[in-house]
């Protein structure tokens, strides 16, 4: 079992740590660095819950070996606005539009809604659909989500 | 996860040589997305895993002097999907990649990794073997070029021997009149693995008689297939819909679908020869069937979905 040292960027700011092999990015995240804002729910990359940004490339944490971000540079959840100031214009929609409920799937899909409209900062709403059907949620039935998404998009424009 | 030991070369001589040296306790990871969620499951013990991620020189798109294109092993589904290149090449090719999974997964997944994984129900493998691809594989040996249709040997087995490394996909230059749809039927959720899959590439001559045609089926038995006696069937032939649905009917005895939770071998069998049906029309014809509630691009790929 080997263990080895990362350097990577983690919402913005230099890290340095050692890893065992075999840890996923999603245990690096949470145990280890307590970052418990990305959530793991299926474990096997379907659901979203454990949407990361990777190199600005939306991922699973769950999937990706922690090994593969080294060098690389990683937004989560906590990245996205600073503590105690604004929210980003996706968190603020999600809010202000009623993107959640229960709030597990949240996370993953505000990084999700932030990684599309990275892409494609004025996305139909079928393209919202589209980018965003691999993030499951059980409570909103996505009407919610979808507006939300638009609405972020609206004020970011 | 079961323990290992990481090794992160970062050439291919270098990959080959830790294969090498490591025999069957190395196995390779090139996007993780299939290799991590057999070792969770414990399908895969390997002692030594070794990543290709920082070998640069198995990455990238191009097209080559006589117009085929040439894919590195590495290239995620994402690159493919959204690349002029692919998009000049063959539009369905593109949106076949566009088709696999989530943003998530084609993301972090790759084209060469996906062969290997050779897992039937996946979603390149029938269109490139529409489109006449083959592989490069290399070894400490040397390097040799494998059809895709000899490529895949049983399920979850592939022509790669231990020690080696796939490490291109060649796609030939193709007709400019060259007709291409790839179908996925998913009756449960859109990111889901097809019940069935079909890819069809067709050269038809201004009489509409066939001068050519490969379909490649997924999920329709224990390796990716060639749908060879339908295409027999419809080469020479003046394509109308009467002689599409005869051939068609062929497909039924070509495949050997496994029963899940996709639906059952029967089910799935029947459902080959109305998706066979159905492409064979779409390109011969331009009839699109089915209920899509997805149309990407000019070439007429669809998602369908029951709703």
């Amino acid at each position: 079992m080997s263990t080895h040292r990362l350097r990577f960027q983690l919402n913005g700011e230099p890290r340095e740590v050692d890893v065992p092999a075999e840890r996923l990015l999603i245990d690096l995240l949470r145990r280890d660095l307590s970052l418990t804002g990305t959530k793991e729910t299926c474990s096997v990359g379907v659901c979203g819950a454990c949407s990361v940004l990777v190199d600005g490339a939306l991922v699973s944490a769950c999937l990706m070996p922690a090994v593969f971000i080294d060098g690389a540079s990683v937004t989560t959840v906590e990245g996205l606005s600073e503590e105690g100031g604004p929210l980003s214009p996706v968190q603020d929609a999600f809010i202000r539009n009623g993107g959640f409920q229960c709030g597990i799937c949240t996370p993953g899909q505000v990084i999700a809604a932030t990684a599309l409209l990275a892409e494609n900062p004025k996305p139909s709403a079928d393209e919202i659909r589209h980018w965003m059907m691999g993030n499951l949620c059980r409570c909103t039935g996505y009407y919610k989500i979808v507006e939300s998404v638009q609405a972020a998009a609206e004020a970011s424009n | 996860m079961p323990t290992f030991d990481y090794h992160a070369p970062t050439s291919k001589a270098e990959a080959l040589e830790l294969l090498g040296k490591y025999g069957d306790e190395a196995h390779l990871i090139a996007g993780g997305t299939s290799v991590v969620l057999m070792m969770q499951q414990r399908l895969l013990q390997p002692a030594h895993v070794v990543g290709l991620r920082g070998v640069s020189e198995l990455r990238g798109i191009k097209r080559t002097a006589d117009g085929g294109l040439e894919i590195g092993a590495l290239t995620s589904h994402r690159e493919l999907e959204t690349s002029a290149d692919v998009k000049a090449y063959c539009p369905a090719l593109a949106e076949t990649f566009g088709h696999v999974a989530t943003i998530r997964i084609r993301n972090q997944g790759t084209v060469g990794g996906n062969l290997v994984h050779a897992d039937p129900a996946q979603d390149p493998p029938p269109t490139l073997m529409a489109l006449n691809g083959s592989v490069v594989i290399e070894g400490a040996s040397g390097s040799r070029e494998v059809s895709l249709d000899d490529f895949f040997l049983d399920y979850f087995e592939t022509a790669v021997q231990e020690g080696e490394i796939l490490t291109t996909i060649k796609l030939p230059p193709q007709h400019t009149k060259l007709k291409t749809a790839y179908l996925k039927f998913l009756p449960r959720t859109v990111d889901d693995y097809a019940t069935v899959a079909v890819a069809v590439s067709l050269l038809a001559d201004d009489a509409g008689v066939c001068k050519s045609v490969r379909i490649g089926l997924g999920s329709a038995g224990v390796t990716p297939l060639r749908a060879r006696k339908v295409e027999a069937a419809l080469l020479g032939q003046k394509l109308t819909a009467a002689v599409i649905k005869d051939a068609s009917e062929l497909v039924v005895d070509e495949v050997d679908p496994l029963d899940d939770t996709r639906g059952s071998a029967d089910y799935k069998r029947k459902m080959a020869r109305v998706w066979t049906d159905r492409a064979l029309r779409q390109v011969a014809l331009g009839e699109v069937r089915g209920t899509p509630t997805r149309q990407i691009g000019a070439s007429g790929s669809a998602r369908v979905v029951l709703a």
